[in-house]
């Protein structure tokens, strides 16, 4: 009985040992790779995704194959993570604040702590958005108009608890503002509204100021520089708010994946943000690219989580 | 380059070749319920990578046009709608060929998605520019009152008993509610379930509770699942040309709807078919034939849902906003190519552009040949197989389609109970349209009622918002119209009739 638990034991070390041998010693990525979005097709998550498709292509000779599991705001996907084989060739798109706040508003399946984060690539950094005929010509307009009329100035925005509305949340107390938040069902609608003048500005991303870059303004951008796309556009911290925020982007394997693997892929994707290449493309586009390896995760998430949770208690989303 | 060069370009014989096998593809997708336009673009990205735009967007415009009508062949034969788009395609289609009209539905669809989906076409090549604004025109309270309208149906589609379709509506917004909300992120009516997170997909939930019934009822009756006419008798095709010649102005209508609801960029095919159908039966004289097999109602439905195509595209190129949910797709996939959309593409970029519009519409007009034959082989597949090979592979199907809509398990449970639950109500006298109807528009309807309601209380004017915005008071006077008409035409006839008695 206890030989044969041992040799169980025994066995199964073996297995594992041969595992990431042969994983080490074969070229790995092998076969191709399913880089699941666990969101629709179409967003942000999946532009982004589909720019690393190609250079990952180029790079390491093998496909990405992306597919979508969208639901419950990317909880769906999330907390079937870890039942995917950590085989290495499982990985999953991972978003901030999302798998901070989800997990605290309730039970959505998943733990922040029990996803392994390989890498964040990259950020859409949050931006005060006003259509070209706004009155408003710079953030102090904005201020001015806000607090002679408080809560009568409108922003889109997409999702509640989301980058956007954390973002406004923590603006409105910096700068001792009240505005209206107005949630919408993604970027693209809060867009539409801004677009339509339905609302007075809209908490968005720099990537909408690249998208229609002909038909709005952008006051302010959440960034520690400004962005090479924008070179007119201060931030935050010019301003003296001391706001540094968006969308954050990246990606996790199972939990199951073994140390050499993940090792791996971080440096494979941080490849791929080294090409000159694909910053280009990216930061066209209005992203902002960071580099966050797999040994720099721990850190990065700590001090996001402190900033996320302290703003999603301001903003009543979790309590 | 002039027009007749954009069009000589999109003539090339690899750009028919993309159209035709585009149309074909797509058509296949489409007729299998869960496969959706969406879906089916999508996996065709990383084949665009290395294609001209104009290339990659005939390519993705070809499938998603197919898509669009494929869906109308499940609907028809199967009572199940292969995409939303093609729900109210089942109303008469299905009713069609349960008398034998199967072959004359499908050949009516096909004519009716050619002219609705050059229909579209043109407004996108003529008019796009202009029309774009409509989607901007359109804030949280239209969006409020349109959902209303389409609600308004349900007193047509539950004849005779109303409360009944109340009851139905009333489940389905229930429904639409369970999940993480949309909006304000709450948790809802997830019972602590985690399989219930991600709420009731629409498609599954088609697939549940329209098609699940149809089996069941399959397998416990002995008769065949339609009625088969002895003698062969082709596509039919002089007799739906003259009945499509006969209801031409519901076609242009229907069209004109499908364009308009197409540009709404928070309204898609289900919706355009719904209103066009309506409208359809509204302004018909044998009102009390739709929902029985009229043919006018698979016109109306066909014609809409392929005019989104043309109306969907025109504020993803024209405004950068993605008019349906295959169009967030093929922006995104123009992005990842370096192609900016605004006003500029019309006038910069139009050896895209064009060449692309014109590929539209070549893809629509080989819509014709080809979705005659696939679909003559999908009437005769359905018609001649034998039950019992039948009913397993329909079921099979629908459990592969379910969960490929999002790689999920447990939609395919939900779509499973809903069917059953579906099949029993049927029992009851409770039919799925006002339940899919509440389930659809109930999440549009609260999204817009939610926002209009806060940005009217930012502005210290809910009355304003809601009642003061013209496009609001125009689709409030339709509801209104749609409410009491019949109240109001049968005071006429019973006056009328008692005029005579005297």
């Amino acid at each position: 009985m206890f030989t044969s638990k041992k040799r169980g034991i025994f066995t199964a070390l073996a297995a594992a040992l041969a595992l990431t041998a042969s994983v080490a010693s074969a070229e790995y990525p092998e076969k191709p790779i399913s880089y699941v979005i666990p969101f629709g097709p179409g967003g942000e998550s999946d532009i982004t995704a589909r720019h690393q498709q190609a250079f990952f292509k180029k790079k390491f000779g093998q496909d990405l194959v992306i597919s979508y599991k969208p639901g419950g705001g990317g909880a769906v996907g999330w907390s079937q993570l870890n039942d995917m084989p950590g085989d290495g060739y499982n990985i999953m798109g991972i978003n901030l604040p999302h798998i901070i706040v989800k997990p605290l508003q309730k039970d959505v399946g998943f733990k922040t702590d029990e996803l392994a984060l390989i890498y964040m690539f990259h950020y859409t950094p949050d931006a005060v958005v006003v259509s070209d005929d706004s009155p408003f010509k710079t953030l102090q307009d904005v201020i001015d108009h806000a607090k002679s009329n408080p809560g009568k100035i409108t922003f889109s925005g997409s999702g509640k608890g989301t980058a956007n509305h954390l973002a406004q949340v923590t603006f409105d107390k910096l700068a001792g503002v009240k505005t209206t938040y107005v949630a919408f069902k993604g970027t693209g609608a809060s867009v539409t509204a801004l677009l339509g003048n339905q609302v007075t500005g809209q908490w968005g991303y720099t990537s909408v100021g690249a998208k229609h870059a002909d038909k709005v303004r952008l006051l302010a951008v959440a960034m520690e520089q400004r962005h090479p796309r924008f070179p007119d556009v201060p931030t935050f911290k010019e301003l003296g708010f001391d706001i540094v925020s968006g969308a954050y982007r990246g990606i996790a394997v199972p939990n199951s994946t073994p140390e050499n693997v993940r090792e791996k892929l971080s440096s494979m994707i941080g490849q791929i943000n080294a090409d000159p290449a694909f910053k280009q493309k990216m930061e066209n586009d209005g992203f902002a690219l960071v580099d966050v390896d797999y040994k720099g995760m721990k850190a990065f998430m700590d001090e996001k989580r402190q900033a996320y949770v302290a703003a999603a208690k301001e903003a009543g989303v979790i309590k | 380059m002039n027009s007749l060069g954009y069009l000589l370009a999109a003539l090339t014989p690899y750009h028919v070749a993309l159209a035709l096998g585009g149309v074909v593809a797509g058509t296949v997708v489409g007729s299998l319920p869960g496969l959706t336009a969406t879906m089916a673009v999508a996996v065709l990205i990383p084949v665009t990578f290395s294609m001209e735009p104009a290339s990659a967007l005939i390519l993705m415009g070809a499938i998603y046009t197919g898509a669009i009508y494929g869906g109308a062949y499940a609907a028809i034969l199967l009572n199940t709608p292969g995409t939303p788009s093609a729900i109210a395609t089942t109303f008469d289609g299905f009713p069609m060929a349960k008398r034998g009209d199967g072959d004359l539905a499908i050949t009516l669809a096909c004519i009716a998605s050619v002219c609705g989906g050059l229909v579209g076409a043109v407004f996108l090549l003529s008019l796009a520019p202009p029309l774009a604004n409509v989607a901007l025109a359109f804030g949280p309270v239209e969006y409020f009152w349109l959902a209303i309208l389409g609600l308004t149906l349900i007193s047509a589609l539950s004849q005779g008993n109303l409360l009944k379709g109340l009851i139905g509506a009333c489940f389905g917004l229930l429904l639409s509610c369970i999940g993480v909300a949309e909006i304000s992120a709450d948790v809802r009516l997830t019972f602590g379930s985690q399989t219930l997170l991600g709420g009731i997909e629409v498609v599954s939930a088609l697939i549940g509770l329209y098609c699940v019934p149809v089996l069941i009822d399959l397998v416990a009756t002995p008769d065949r699942h339609l009625k088969v006419e002895e003698a062969s008798r082709g596509f039919r095709l002089r007799e739906a040309l003259n009945i499509s010649w006969r209801s031409k102005f519901n076609l242009a209508r229907s069209s004109v709807i499908g364009t308009l609801v197409g540009i709404l960029p928070g309204a898609g095919g289900s919706i355009a078919g719904l209103v066009a159908y309506s409208e359809a039966r509204r302004s018909s004289k044998q009102q009390e034939r739709f929902g029985g097999g009229a043919p006018e109602g698979v016109q109306a439905t066909e014609s809409a849902n392929n005019a989104t195509v043309g109306g969907g595209f025109i504020p993803t190129l024209v405004l950068g906003i993605p008019g349906t949910p295959p169009d967030a797709v093929i922006l995104g996939a123009l992005l990842i190519q370096g192609v900016r959309t605004g006003p500029n593409l019309f006038t910069e970029h139009g050896s895209i552009v064009y060449v692309f519009i014109w590929g539209l519409l070549l893809a629509t007009v080989l819509m014709l040949p080809t979705g005659l034959l696939i679909g003559r082989y999908a009437y005769r597949s359905i018609v001649t197989v034998p039950k019992a090979m039948l009913v397993p592979t329909v079921a099979f199907m629908t459990l592969i389609g379910t969960y490929s809509i999002r790689n999920s398990v447990s939609d395919v449970v939900i779509m499973t109970i809903l069917g059953v639950l579906g099949w029993v109500l049927g029992r009851f006298g409770f039919s799925a349209s006002p339940i899919v109807l509440g389930l659809i528009l109930g999440s549009i309807a609260e999204q817009g009622f939610v926002q209009g309601w806060i940005i009217g209380a930012a502005a210290d004017n809910l009355w304003g918002q809601f009642f003061g915005r013209p496009i609001s008071l125009g689709i409030f006077a339709f509801i209104l119209l749609s409410l009491f008409s019949p109240l109001l035409l049968n005071r006429l006839r019973v006056k009328r009739e008692f005029a005579r008695a005297d």
